[in-house]
């Protein structure tokens, strides 16, 4: 059965029983907005995995093994992360940085504004929440992880990938979540954010090979392999 | 002249609006809408005047002049001030404005502009006629057309609910996963220009300010760097990523009602009010239908009936599932409306197929400005022999 033919149970209090799940897709052309099939945002110390409400730990548990075991992982930092407009922001940005590290394979594109890119983005320099799917598809994501992106933004985007990849989503939202992401965490500071990166850590320990275990670190893109010799020539 | 601000000590929504002590206070609606206005720390409130709307901004203007109002002004028509306070909204500050029927419908392409901007605002609507022949008489017909726009429509059913509405509105348009227009409507007249038992926390108290940087899009902010990007991309281009990008934005517009239902639980107890719940016999109404139809089963009451009474609080997001639920044992409902489309019926309706075999009656309905007598309720609801229809 698609996802899109299941059905809300039942609505309390603002709870909601869903039999919904938010699943990597592709779903097809247009699917709902899972809040408008039940699923509700997870309340502070709760997580969100697949649509159900889990605790925090669970979640981030589940977080780090999606980022390990899929392939092409990939952190997409928004504008509220990429800039040091406030204090704290580089503080989180360099946990982002750490989170990154242990993740062999991982890559890095920014989104750095909203504003749709014509005629043609370049899915290796950028993420652009108005076709975010090409991006995805190009560099064959599998598993990301959204950060430090308005949620108007993300929560539009995370509709079209679900949409049109196979792409696992998670969200580390400063506030109160994404039910359309497959995974959730909300009101994420650098201490989730940590606990992110020690989870990955722990399930390395543990044994658990990485997908892209031969290729430690974080990985560049085409893109970025040039922009960087050209910041070594000096140009 | 200079303006000596009024001191007053910013509280916690929820001390407010459940925790303060209340005095009571025997004002009209305007009246009430102002004294919440005066205690919502608006930043700005812009407006064109109409009747029977004026009086409270009109009132609104008086609180800038004291100071409880930042900034406030008469905008050239409803297009200027819908317009304007949807820029001031992007802004950051904390906007409301108010209309009534023709000036509602001549806004109305910004208003349903306002939720996919994701601009925070409270609209304050008081409901008269729209349609020729010209009258100013109350009548909620332009609800009917504020159902489609993405805003969320609360629909108050006295004075007390309108100062607590509109409170709550605030709060609830500015919650992150919500940042969207609140509308708090009141039926014209018969709320905003009569008076009614309001009890109100001490005027010294006011809301924090908006958190505009806590919201799902940046603020207009040209000092801070990851605001200085445009905000509303301009998808007009004729392919599939333009649409596909407009349709799941207009997803993101309902997703955001769905999540305003926690919230509404929270400040207005929930999305309905049920009275006598289990009845066969059931009305369903809001505003101030609500009013009449208290009377209605008060009367039904004395005559040995025991009719049920549901108070549709929220129009949007609408009460799906606790209507559902609400409806369980009814076997006849009545939907007493003040317009002429049956709005509320139509809504009933689509929500209770396939969830009840109760017989939904059309109507009764008045408009163009006739009031709603309990008698006619009571036709409504029971046969000449004084039998339940």
């Amino acid at each position: 059965m698609l996802n899109t033919e299941k059905q809300s149970l039942g609505d309390k209090n603002g709870k909601t029983v869903a039999s919904y799940r938010v699943l990597p897709g592709p779903e097809g052309l247009l699917p709902p907005a899972a809040a408008c099939c039940g699923i509700t945002l997870p309340l502070e110390g709760e997580g969100l995995v697949e649509g159900i409400i889990r605790s925090e730990q669970d979640t981030i548990e589940e977080m780090a093994r999606q980022l390990l075991t899929r392939r092409n992982p990939t952190i997409f930092p928004g504008p509220l992360v990429l800039w040091a407009w406030k204090d704290g922001v580089t503080v989180k940005a360099d946990c982002i940085m750490e989170l990154a590290n242990e993740i062999p394979g991982v890559r890095i594109i920014p989104m750095p504004d909203y504003r749709p890119i014509y005629p043609k983005i370049d899915p290796e320099a950028v993420i652009n929440p108005c076709h975010p799917n090409l991006t995805i598809a190009h560099n064959k994501i599998e598993v990301c992880v959204f950060i430090g992106v308005h949620c108007h933004f993300a929560n539009i985007t995370l509709k079209m990938i679900r949409a049109g990849t196979n792409c696992y989503t998670i969200t580390l939202c400063n506030e109160a979540g994404h039910e359309d992401s497959m995974a959730s965490l909300p009101f994420c500071g650098t201490d989730k954010v940590e606990a992110l990166t020690n989870a990955v850590r722990k399930l390395k320990a543990g044994g658990l090979r990485p997908y892209h275990a031969d290729t430690p670190g974080i990985q560049l893109t085409v893109a970025q392999k040039a922009v960087a010799a050209g910041l070594k020539n000096g140009n | 002249m200079e303006i000596v601000k009024p001191q007053q000590t910013v509280v916690t929504p929820e001390h407010l609006l459940f925790e303060a002590p209340r005095k009571r206070a025997y004002i009209t609606g305007s009246e009430a809408a102002s004294e919440a206005i005066k205690r919502a720390n608006v930043d700005i409130a812009i407006a064109y005047p109409i009747t029977p709307q004026s009086e409270t901004m009109q009132r609104v203007g008086d609180l800038f002049g004291q100071g409880y109002v930042r900034d406030y002004y008469r905008a050239e028509d409803e297009v200027g001030a819908f317009s304007a306070i949807s820029g001031a909204s992007r802004t950051g500050v904390r906007c409301m404005t108010a209309s009534s029927g023709p000036g509602l419908m001549r806004g109305l392409e910004v208003i349903a502009s306002w939720p996919g901007h994701r601009v925070p605002v409270v609209f304050l609507i008081m409901c008269r006629v729209i349609n020729a022949p010209l009258s100013i008489q109350p009548d909620n017909l332009e609800l009917d057309y504020m159902l489609s726009t993405g805003n969320i429509v609360f629909h108050a059913e006295n004075q007390q609910d309108f100062f607590d509405y509109t409170l709550a509105g605030f709060v609830i348009s500015e919650k992150c996963e919500v940042t969207l227009p609140v509308a708090v409507a009141v039926d014209g007249f018969f709320v905003t220009h009569a008076r009614g038992w309001v009890e109100m926390p001490s005027s010294d108290l006011k809301l924090p300010p908006r958190d505009c940087y806590r919201e799902a899009v940046p603020m207009i902010d040209n000092e801070n760097p990851p605001i200085r990007i445009a905000r509303d991309a301009p998808i007009q281009k004729s392919n599939f990523i333009s649409y596909q990008m407009h349709a799941s934005w207009q997803q993101e517009i309902h997703a955001a009602q769905e999540r305003s239902r926690r919230w509404i639980y929270k400040y207005l107890g929930g999305l309905i009010e049920v009275v006598n719940p289990g009845a066969e016999t059931v009305i369903v109404a809001s505003g101030s239908a609500v009013s009449q139809s208290r009377e209605a089963v008060r009367q039904a009451e004395e005559m040995g009936h025991r009719i049920g009474l549901i108070k549709v609080k929220s129009l949007r997001p609408f009460p799906v599932e606790e209507l559902r639920e609400a409806c369980k044992s009814a076997k006849r409902i009545i939907v007493p409306e003040f317009n002429c489309a049956g709005w509320l019926n139509r809504e009933l309706r689509a929500t209770l197929y396939n969830h009840s075999d109760a017989e939904i009656a059309p109507g009764p309905r008045v408009f163009g400005g006739i009031t709603m007598p309990t008698e006619l309720i009571l036709q409504w609801l029971f046969d000449k022999t004084g039998n339940c229809r």
